[in-house]
């Protein structure tokens, strides 16, 4: 197999095929995380530098456990109280990083398409793009994917409506690239205040009743309502919230009985999602959760594992 | 049987050849074999207590499938039989122009205290199954590893050595073995190949 991809910045030039692949392999990878030894060395020697710039604690984890059980040797780089904080620039960064032989970059920045540019800066390492801005968060939707993709089998033809601020979503975005490309329907659902103008561009339908939305779905996707959408005005209240958009029993009725529901963390009680069904035996939160780490492991072994 | 000229591709001013030089199994000769080495199996463990047939992907694993079957109809013993996959232990991955893709690994029961039977088409340089054999230890301990092989065809470049061996098949190194099993190729046949260059304007 001939893998062309050397990073992932988003998921735009992934082909269906590659996808299916994908999946494939990194349910293999899985498979490690059932082991006494969770290790294996097929990254044996290669340098791999986590690179954050907004605070993350499941992707940069996830990244970190899925280098190590690769058994790459992992560096962690924050922003705060590195050079970064003394002003020196992402391009300067970029080359200070090659400098010490990283083979690979993952990175979360606040700015839109800060990856990318990372990745045009680097001669020789693979970029991971770990989210940046609200333009997309390639490996969120790649652990989606695979979480719902060992539930429904085909995704050929499913029902998915993603719920909640759609706005100021990246991983939406990547979540709407990847799921289409698998032959998904996807309908968002939200406060038209919470919903970005170029909501067709995207690929997917509107509708502002979450009970409507819903029906005949098989994955409802709940997005985090960070607080101070709160204080922009862009909600009324929390409880609000809850009650006309939120994730409840009243709201998955009218949705598939087995509809799945997921939601990419942390995840905030009695805002986007009801405790119970949080909790409950429709939700594969913590499936997500397990995916992220085989994604992630699959991924870096098919882009940095080869020596070319 | 007839030998020849298989296939002829050009690539870049470059006329490549495979001709196929000798057929060294067929079908009966595979099965005659197999149920040898199933025989010889059940001989030198006294019977089929505490052993695990595990194949390596691909090939490998249809190989143990088929001992599986050939052990069950001699002793009537259905021995646990699972798949291992080596790629992510592999020496030669950042050597290789394409990556090789990752198969299932699955056993079916704990190793550790079992005899361990490793499944192998061709037994070459011995680096797939050190490979195999860094895998297991991670998985598990077994009493002891044993390892079957249907083709060894020389040239080894580590101390590994097979404990049944099919048929050994004196090869040059510019020789390719080929293993077609009905499973995964519609026929059973083992085949030496030989692939070659010839420029061209």
């Amino acid at each position: 197999m001939n893998w062309r991809h050397k990073c992932l910045l988003d998921l735009d030039d992934w082909t269906r095929e590659e996808l299916s692949l994908f999946l494939e392999q990194a349910n293999y990878m899985e498979e490690l995380l059932n082991r006494p030894i969770k290790k294996v060395p097929a990254l044996r020697g290669k340098m791999i530098v986590n690179f954050f710039f907004e605070p993350s604690t499941r992707t940069r984890v996830s990244f970190e456990l899925a280098e190590k059980m690769l058994s790459a040797d992992v560096v962690n780089w924050s922003a705060s109280g590195s050079s970064v904080s003394k002003g020196e620039t992402l391009r300067d960064t970029a080359w200070t990083l090659e400098s010490m032989g990283a083979d690979a970059v993952v990175m979360r920045h606040g700015a839109v398409g800060a990856a990318d540019y990372l990745a045009r800066k680097l001669r020789k390492a693979s970029v991971f793009n770990a989210g940046d801005g609200t333009h997309g968060h390639p490996t969120q939707a790649l652990l989606d994917l695979h979480s719902a993709w060992k539930k429904l089998g085909s995704l050929e033809g499913a029902k998915m409506v993603i719920v909640g601020d759609v706005l100021h979503s990246r991983v939406a975005r990547s979540d709407i690239k990847a799921f289409s490309k698998m032959g998904v329907k996807i309908v968002l659902s939200g406060p038209a205040t919470l919903m970005p103008r170029d909501i067709t561009c995207l690929g997917a339908e509107y509708e502002p009743d979450p009970k409507v939305a819903v029906k005949d779905s098989h994955m409802v996707y709940l997005l985090r309502i960070q607080q101070e959408r709160q204080r922009q005005g862009l909600i009324p209240s929390l409880d609000e919230y809850h009650v006309r958009y939120g994730a409840t029993e009243d709201l998955l009725k009218f949705a598939r009985p087995d509809a799945l529901v997921m939601h990419p963390g942390p995840i905030n009680r009695r805002v986007e999602i009801a405790s119970e069904i949080a909790d409950g035996n429709q939700s594969i939160i913590l499936d997500q959760v397990r995916s992220g780490v085989a994604v992630r492991m699959a991924l870096l072994y098919l882009c940095v594992g080869g020596g070319k | 049987m007839a030998c020849g000229i298989r296939s002829i591709s050009r690539k870049e001013g470059v006329l490549l050849i495979y001709i196929e030089k000798a057929h060294i199994m067929n079908e009966e000769d595979m099965k005659r074999v197999l149920r040898r080495i199933a025989i010889e199996i059940i001989e030198r463990n006294r019977g089929l207590e505490d052993v695990v047939l595990l194949g390596i992907q691909r090939r490998g694993v249809y190989l143990a499938g088929r001992l599986k079957e050939l052990l069950k109809d001699i002793e009537g013993v259905k021995v646990p039989t699972g798949e291992l996959d080596i790629t992510l232990y592999r020496d030669d991955i950042p050597t290789l122009l394409e990556q090789p893709v990752v198969h299932s690994t699955s056993i079916p029961v704990d190793i550790a205290g079992k005899k361990l039977i490793l499944v192998d088409d061709v037994l070459y340089t011995g680096r797939t199954i050190r490979a195999a054999l860094d895998a297991l230890m991670d998985l598990g301990r077994p009493d002891n590893v044993q390892l079957v092989i249907l083709v060894d065809r020389g040239h080894r470049e580590l101390p590994i050595q097979a404990d049944y061996v099919g048929k050994v098949i004196p090869t040059s190194r510019n020789e390719m073995v080929e293993v077609f099993m009905r499973e995964l190729d519609g026929k059973d046949q083992v085949v030496i190949t030989e692939e070659s260059e010839v420029q061209v304007d």
